[in-house]
């Protein structure tokens, strides 16, 4: 006799609805949850851990909370390494880089939705197209186009390759098309142009979206490592992916100095964390394909 | 076209004018940019469209693939490692992933926001940060292996140690493996699956993208409607079955977006290679994707660099479009359809 018992219980999904009773599934359930999650969130509080260790605290005892808590590998970090500069040139290229995505995305989304014009489908199936090149596999071609603009070694070409993605246009374009055509026609009917229409009417609609490509191009500008190989040698622009990527090859001197290496690991980590916490609903509600390799 | 749509014509192209700039001269360009220059001897010295480079056909491609050098050595042993890696943490970070999902998505379970932040968190974080946190983890007095010693295994100097995981306790070759060779390293090299360092890369990989992945099932399974699954439990089916008859055929559309990501991301890794060990130990962590780095931007050979890019590319093609093959819908068999039908006249 199959257990309808489990039948009954099953309702629309929806907030809220949660059982009441505390079943042996539901604690079994329970312990390999909590048991997976230590895994997942075990390695960050290691790293944050034996960033307040010595370095031989760190190397003799890697599990344990430090015997002295102390913070000189921090020190170590901002004073022996340009780490300043490092988020210096992080951040000027994610604020660039998020404001223009921003920008352009939504262009070219609404464009692609909205608009008519011949060769659209064109378009959009190169963009299609695009994003089914694989990423590294651009590693050389990308270097040598910006070589050849004479943009390598320098903001521009750091900033401008990143400025679009195709991924954010599809986003964008998607949640366009949801918009109810109405609103525009009452734009144009009180006599809004394109861009009219297009930044004072639909694109404060289509806010959440725009949240989302906010946060994702910020993860992904702040993260991007490839890009920033190919693109500039020098020293004074040098991001924090490049300059702890050094660290971690121990550019820092010998021995093996952890406690500095993962100060810089959970330094430069804070800020996608921080805006992951606060938007994480977004984030992990847009499943859209904007996936990180 | 009346003045109207023309208007709109021109905001058309205007709209989508800087996405095809960006996107045609960075990603467009650049691919045939490369074509040229893995047909050709250009040495990273002035243009590679001036008049001192010329047209080498296939020569670079024939270094990679043949001629008995270091070339032909390294991508091989390249091509190995990452083929091992892709068969390891494709399956893996697949099921794990799914693993979540069904986890997380469970009515029984208490405070699933938490999980599902907790499992998705890795994958939000820069490779970088996590490589450097994974070469203290499994360093060899590192947290995993005091952890693996609590239960009395003596752990390895990970990504110290070159030896194949099918290699571990293994005696000498056999001749038939060790006297053949292909693209420059015999067969017994190709069967010792990946190195303990590359295991430890694999691990590395599960951990960051499973998070994305079960975030994309879970939007799946989300969206299944309960009353296929109801009905079964009905008819008598336990939840084993459930699962294998029901829910993953559903799935299907889902795991084949995973597997075709993960396809694509795996064969491309570099961050990690390039943070943590850029290669060593023994060779047993280079990938194409960083011997293309290495090959065109440290020994300035671009034309090799290239044409080791677009065999990945091919690659990557080959192995999307198999998988695409192997998990295709498959017509119900007639024996099936039969057996079908019958049973509804009951």
């Amino acid at each position: 006799m199959p257990d309808l018992r489990a039948a009954t219980v099953a309702q629309a999904p929806g907030p809220g609805r949660r059982p009441r009773r505390l079943t042996p599934r539901s604690i079994a359930l329970l312990v390999v949850g909590i048991a997976i999650a230590v895994v997942y969130l075990l390695p960050f509080y290691v790293a944050i851990v034996n960033a307040f260790k010595t370095d031989q605290d760190a190397s003799l005892h890697p599990l344990a909370l430090p015997t002295t808590w102390t913070a000189a590998a921090f020190g170590s970090l901002f004073q022996n390494s340009d780490f300043g500069i490092w988020t210096m040139n992080s951040v000027i290229v994610a604020v660039f880089v998020t404001l223009g995505r921003i920008f352009f995305d939504s262009l070219a989304g609404y464009a692609l939705a909205r608009l008519r014009f011949r060769g659209r489908q064109t378009v959009f199936a190169a963009l299609v197209a695009v994003m089914a090149v694989p990423g590294v596999v651009l590693l050389i071609p990308k270097f040598l186009v910006i070589n050849q603009l004479g943009m390598y070694d320098s903001y521009s070409g750091m900033i401008v390759p990143l400025l679009v993605d195709a991924a954010g246009v599809f986003i964008m374009k998607n949640f366009f098309e949801s918009i109810p055509v109405s609103v525009e026609e009452q734009a144009k009917i009180d006599g809004a142009g394109t861009f009219r229409t297009f930044w004072s009417i639909v694109l404060p609609m289509a806010r959440p979206a725009v949240v989302t490509i906010t946060i994702l191009s910020f993860q992904a500008s702040w993260n991007e490592l490839p890009h920033f190989i190919v693109s500039s040698s020098s020293p004074g622009l040098t991001t924090l992916t490049k300059g702890v990527a050094s660290l971690a090859s121990g550019a820092l001197s010998a021995g093996n100095q952890y406690p500095v290496k993962l100060a810089a690991a959970f330094v430069m980590t804070i800020p996608v964390a921080v805006a992951f916490f606060v938007f994480q609903k977004r984030i992990m509600n847009s499943s859209d394909g904007a996936v990180k390799e | 076209m009346s003045r109207k749509n023309r208007a709109e014509a021109v905001s058309g192209w205007l709209f989508t004018a800087p996405t095809i700039i960006v996107l045609g001269l960075f990603l467009a360009v650049p691919v045939l940019m490369a074509a040229w220059v893995s047909l050709s001897d250009w040495h990273g010295v002035g243009s590679p469209f001036s008049s001192d480079v010329s047209f080498v056909g296939g020569q670079n491609y024939a270094k990679i693939l043949g001629g008995g050098g270091l070339d032909e050595q390294n991508f091989g042993t390249a091509l190995r490692n990452n083929l091992w890696y892709v068969v390891f943490v494709v399956p893996l970070q697949t099921a794990v992933a799914l693993g979540l999902a069904l986890l997380v998505n469970g009515r029984a379970l208490r405070g699933r926001g938490f999980f599902r932040t907790a499992f998705y968190f890795p994958s939000v974080t820069s490779s970088v940060a996590i490589t450097v946190l994974w070469l203290f983890l499994f360093s060899s007095t590192g947290a995993v292996n005091k952890i693996i010693s609590w239960v009395g295994v003596h752990g390895p100097n990970w990504f110290n140690e070159p030896t194949g995981l099918f290699h571990l306790g293994a005696g000498n070759p056999p001749a038939v493996l060790a006297d053949h060779t292909m693209l420059g390293i015999s067969w017994w090299e190709w069967l010792a699956g990946p190195s303990v360092a590359m295991t430890a890369f694999i691990l590395l990989a599960v951990f960051t993208t499973s998070g994305t992945f079960m975030l994309l099932f879970l939007a799946a399974l989300q969206n299944l409607s309960p009353d296929i699954d109801e009905a079964a439990m009905i008819d008598g089916a336990g939840a084993w079955t459930r699962f294998w008859r029901i829910t993953l055929p559903q799935l299907r559309p889902t795991l084949f977006t995973v597997l075709t990501l993960g396809l694509i991301g795996t064969w491309q890794i570099f961050d990690q290679i390039y943070t943590g060990t850029k290669g060593a130990p023994a060779n047993t962590t280079l990938t194409p994707a960083y011997l293309s780095y290495t090959s065109a931007f440290q020994s300035q050979q671009w034309g090799v660099g290239a044409a080791i890019a677009f065999i990945l590319f091919g690659i990557i093609v080959v192995f999307t479009l198999l998988q695409r093959w192997a998990l295709r819908e498959r017509p119900v068999s007639r024996r099936r359809m039969r057996w079908i039908e019958k049973g509804s006249v009951r």
